[in-house]
Order: C-alpha cells, then structure tokens, then sequence
C-alpha cells in the first residue's frame, strides 16, 4: 500500500506540509504586509506610558561610557525597530512579538574556550551588575537614536568563558522560534540570524551586552532578554535574542553578508566615506528631529575604536 | 443614468483621495511613526503603485463588466496615481535628501532602482500633462499610442520597488504579479476584439 501511494504521488505533485505552510503564510502575510502598515496608526496601540508595563532594572549610568544627548522617547524606541523575525515593517515587531517567550532563557557559550557551559541569563547577567549606557545606534539606512540601554560589558561575560589563544572571531546566534516568531515562517532571511566580530572587537570596553532599556528589561521587540549592542556599527550587527556565542578561528559570516555580500560586509563599520551601493551614507536623521545630520566615522568613536582598523582599508573591509 | 456615472464619479474621486486624508488624519495625531519621512515616502510610493494598477484594470473591468462607465473615470485615476507619485518625488526631493543635491544627482544617475523610478515619474509627468481634451486633439491617433506607456511606467514601478526592498520581496512579488494578471487581460482583450472584427 504504502509503496504503491509513494509511486503514484512523486515529485511536484505532493506537496509537504512545510512546504504548505511556507505558502499559506506567504499568502497570508502577503495580504498584512500590504495592509498592515498602512492601517495600523502606532499612537492606538502605543504610548511612553507602557513602560510601566516592564519589570524595573536597577542600574547606575556609567558617564564616562555614555554621550551627552537626551534619549529618544520610550514609544519611538519601541514602536520602530528593525527585527525581521517579528516582520520587516518598522512597526510590525512591535504588534507581532506579544506571543514571544523570553523567560525562561539560556544562553550557550562555547566553542574555542576553555570554560565553556549552558547559562541561565540570571547566572549568566546577575541583576546586581548592571549599568546603564547612553548609546546612539546608527542604522544602516541612516537613520539613527539615542538609547539609554542597561546591560554589562560584553567583555566581563567571555572572558568567564576563558577564550583560547587561538580564538580570533566570536560568533553570535540569535533564537529560531518560527512558532512565536512570525517573521521566521517566510524566508525572508537565512533563520537564524547569525553576526560576528572580531575578538578584539567583543573585548573592546564599548561592546555592550544589553538586557535592558530605559530602566526596564527589553521588550520583546528590541531584542529581549538579551542583545549584543555595538555603538560603533551599522545597527544589524547589534544581533538580538542570542542563545549562541561560540569563538572561532575563521570569520563568520553574518546573515546580511551572505544574503548581500556586496552591500553588507563583516565589519559594517559607520562610516560616511563609505556608501551602500544603493543610498549615500554621508548623513543620517536622528529619529524625532527634522533635518538631517552629519554622520560621523565610527558613530562618533573613531578615537576610541580607530586603532582597531589602523591597518585596514575600510573601502573595501566595509 | 447620467447621474449614476456622476455618483460613481464623486465616489472615486473620494477613494483617491482617502490616502491623502487618512495621512493627514495622522500627520494631525502626531502619529506618522517614529520616522514620518520615511513614512510618507512609502506611502506615497504605495499608493501611487496602488494607483497606477488600478488604472490598468480599466479596461478589463469594462470588458467584464459590460459596463463602459468605468472609462469615465479613467483620467482621474490616472491623475491620482500621478498626484501620488508627485507627493513621492516631492518628498524624496525636500524632506529625505532635502535638497542635497550632492546625493539626489548620484541617486538618479548611478542607483538602478531610482533611475528606474525617475523615468516612470518622467513618463507619468508627460502622461498627465497631456491628458487634457485639448492634447488628445492636438494629438489624434498618437495619444493613445503615448499613453500606453502607462503599462511601462507600471512595470518600471514595480522593479523601482523590487529592487529597493533589503530582503522582503513579498510585496513587490506581489505587484508584478498584478501587473502580469493586468497585461495579460489586456492581450486577452486585444486579440478578442481583433478576431471578432475578422468576422
Ligand atoms: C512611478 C513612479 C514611482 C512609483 C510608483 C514609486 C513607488 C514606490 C514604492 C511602492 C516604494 C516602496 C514603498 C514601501 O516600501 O511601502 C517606493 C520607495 C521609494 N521610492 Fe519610489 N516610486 C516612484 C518613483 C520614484 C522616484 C522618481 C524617486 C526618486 C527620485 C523614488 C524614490 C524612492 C525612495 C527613496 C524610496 C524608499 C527607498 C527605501 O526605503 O530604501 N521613487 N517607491
């Protein structure tokens, strides 16, 4: 029987149920994404208010670590993010991660180490070690806001995991939860979302592991529990939701890179001399003022990070 | 029935303008999202692709429907996909490159997508500006010739779109798709009223 059904349904005429839902969510997603974002005004279903919703983190502003600009509000900070698991409109991630878990939560360190382990995030980042840092976040579409994130060094957390001499890269691996994360049932990108850095670049003082913002653990559309944040890139790189940092001796490649490599690199550098092939790079608006501004090297950072990059050409390590 | 096609008229005309009140509904909430530039330059673009495809379903409407009211509407529709696109290329121009034209100049000249896009915008100027009585005159067998350029302005719209998105192609999968459906009811259409002729 089950021979004789195999023979008469090959090839195209079967369809697998994956293959099923693959379709019928792009139809269906389909029909929301052409809708959704024009419908859908963000002030019904958001206001700075919500905050109140999130559970309080205590934590101290390092100065010395943070610019001297005022924050952009909470409801801009979470009503448009770029987070394509939860949908690639700005304000999708915000509508479309309610169903997200983020607790409980673990986090694999591994690979070239010589302590590596499975951590609980609370053992891993206890609550008592936050500080909270003033960052402006640039985005590769230049535009850009200031955020007021609260999470530790990402440095305190791999040395834990003692990284041997010949670990040169450090990979990261964001969560892959199709059934809460909606933007994940289409292949849109390469699931799960994977960026790297170079080691030199995780020890750095200003690479920061975020868990929190603006006094409260991170919503689920910014990337909660956790979220690497590097001030000194293009906003993708500051990969969110990571259950994975392994080091390694080759150069990961990151999931924009293999989907585009000639317009996104490893390095992903801010960088106004540089264009993506398809916008100028020169200036950004900061989200919440009127005319634009002047991009800076490295996100404003270029004494504190141009040493890493003295001997490399960033024309062509973009 | 002079004053049904002058209900539908006014209805159309308050479909194409909904866009417009429903963006200025919101401007006036303060509710254009965190980045109403970039906003109101998808949205412009949206609808003026929304638009353009509704005009090219007026002939296969008419030809389903028998009903050849749907033609008298045909120019508003046309010039309401070109108002949109204006309010697009107005945008573009004053709020997101506001006037630098150090990147407006390179954006046309060496970025395929907005190349694409400017020619439409090129061809719907010239579409809309001759679509007076007085040019469809002056301009006899010819006009209609010109203006079937819409289905390449439509067409040069949607790979505009295609390749400006970052990763998601659903939604400008789905115009081409539209536009195909559109152009082969148009060649359907043709080839119908040829053969019925040879009889
Ligand atoms: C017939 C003419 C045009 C049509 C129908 C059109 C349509 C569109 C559409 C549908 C989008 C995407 C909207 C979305 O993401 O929801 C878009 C985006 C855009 N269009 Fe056009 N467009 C046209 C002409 C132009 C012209 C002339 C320019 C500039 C010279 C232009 C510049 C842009 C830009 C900069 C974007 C946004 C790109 C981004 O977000 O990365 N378009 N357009």
């Amino acid at each position: 029987m089950l021979i004789k059904n195999k023979e008469r349904y090959t090839g195209r005429e079967i369809t697998s149920e994956k293959d099923y839902m693959r379709r019928r969510d792009f139809l269906k997603l389909s029909a929301w994404t052409l809708t959704a974002p024009a419908l859908a005004p963000v002030r019904l279903f958001a206001s700075d208010e919500d905050k109140n919703k999130y559970t309080a983190l205590n934590a101290v502003r390092n100065k010395a670590m943070s610019i001297g600009e005022k924050p952009n509000s909470w409801t801009e900070i979470t009503t448009y993010n770029n987070f394509y698991e939860f949908g690639t409109d700005k304000s999708a991630p915000s509508r479309n991660s309610r169903a997200f878990k983020p607790r409980p939560w673990s986090v694999a360190i591994d690979g070239l180490c010589d302590k590596p382990g499975h951590y609980q995030l609370e053992d891993l980042i206890p609550a008592k070690k936050l500080e909270e840092r003033v960052y402006s976040l640039r985005c590769v579409e230049a535009w850009s806001m200031v955020i007021p994130w609260i999470g530790v060094p990402l440095k305190n957390i791999l040395l834990k995991a003692q990284p041997r001499s010949t670990a040169r890269f450090v990979e990261f691996t964001s969560v892959y939860r199709p059934s809460e994360m909606p933007g994940q049932r289409a292949h849109i990108l390469d699931w799960p979302y994977m960026e790297g850095l170079r080691l030199d670049e995780a020890l750095h003082p200003l690479t920061f592991l975020a868990v929190g913002v603006y006094g409260r653990v991170l919503p689920n559309q910014n990337g909660a529990p956790l979220r690497l944040v590097v001030p000194w890139k293009y906003g993708f790189k500051s990969i969110k939701s990571i259950v994975r940092i392994r080091f390694t001796d080759t150069m990961p490649v990151s999931t924009w890179q293999r989907l585009a490599p000639g317009e996104y690199g490893f390095y992903a550098n801010v960088n106004p001399e540089v264009d993506h092939p398809r916008w100028s790079q020169r200036r950004e608006r900061r989200i919440g003022t009127f005319f634009k501004r002047e991009t800076q090297l490295f996100n404003g950072y270029a004494d504190e990070v141009g040493a890493l990059y003295k001997n490399l050409d960033l024309e062509k390590w973009y | 029935m002079k004053s049904s096609v002058a209900v539908f008229k006014t209805l159309i005309f308050l479909a194409g303008l909904a866009p417009l009140l429903w963006l200025i509904y919101r401007f006036l909430n303060d509710d254009l999202t965190a980045n109403p530039v970039e906003f109101l330059v998808h949205q412009s673009g949206f609808w003026g692709l929304v638009y353009l495809m509704v005009v090219l379903s007026v002939t296969p409407v008419r030809r389903f429907t028998r009903w050849n009211g749907v033609i008298k509407v045909r120019r508003m529709l046309g010039l309401f996909a070109f108002f949109y696109v204006f309010l697009h290329f107005s945008i573009y121009l004053f709020l997101d490159r506001e006037l630098y034209w150090d990147e407006i100049i390179p954006d046309i000249v060496k970025r395929p997508y907005i190349t694409l896009g400017f020619t439409a915008f090129l061809i719907l100027a010239a579409l809309a500006l001759t679509s007076t009585r007085g040019w469809i005159r002056r301009l006899g067998r010819r006009w209609q010739k010109l203006h079937r350029l819409v289905y390449g302005a439509a067409l040069l719209a949607v790979v505009h779109f295609w390749w400006l998105v970052k990763a998601d192609i659903r939604e400008p999968a789905l115009f081409a798709v539209i536009w195909i459906g559109l152009m082969a009811a148009r060649f359907k259409n043709a080839a119908g009223q040829q053969s019925k002729m040879k009889k």
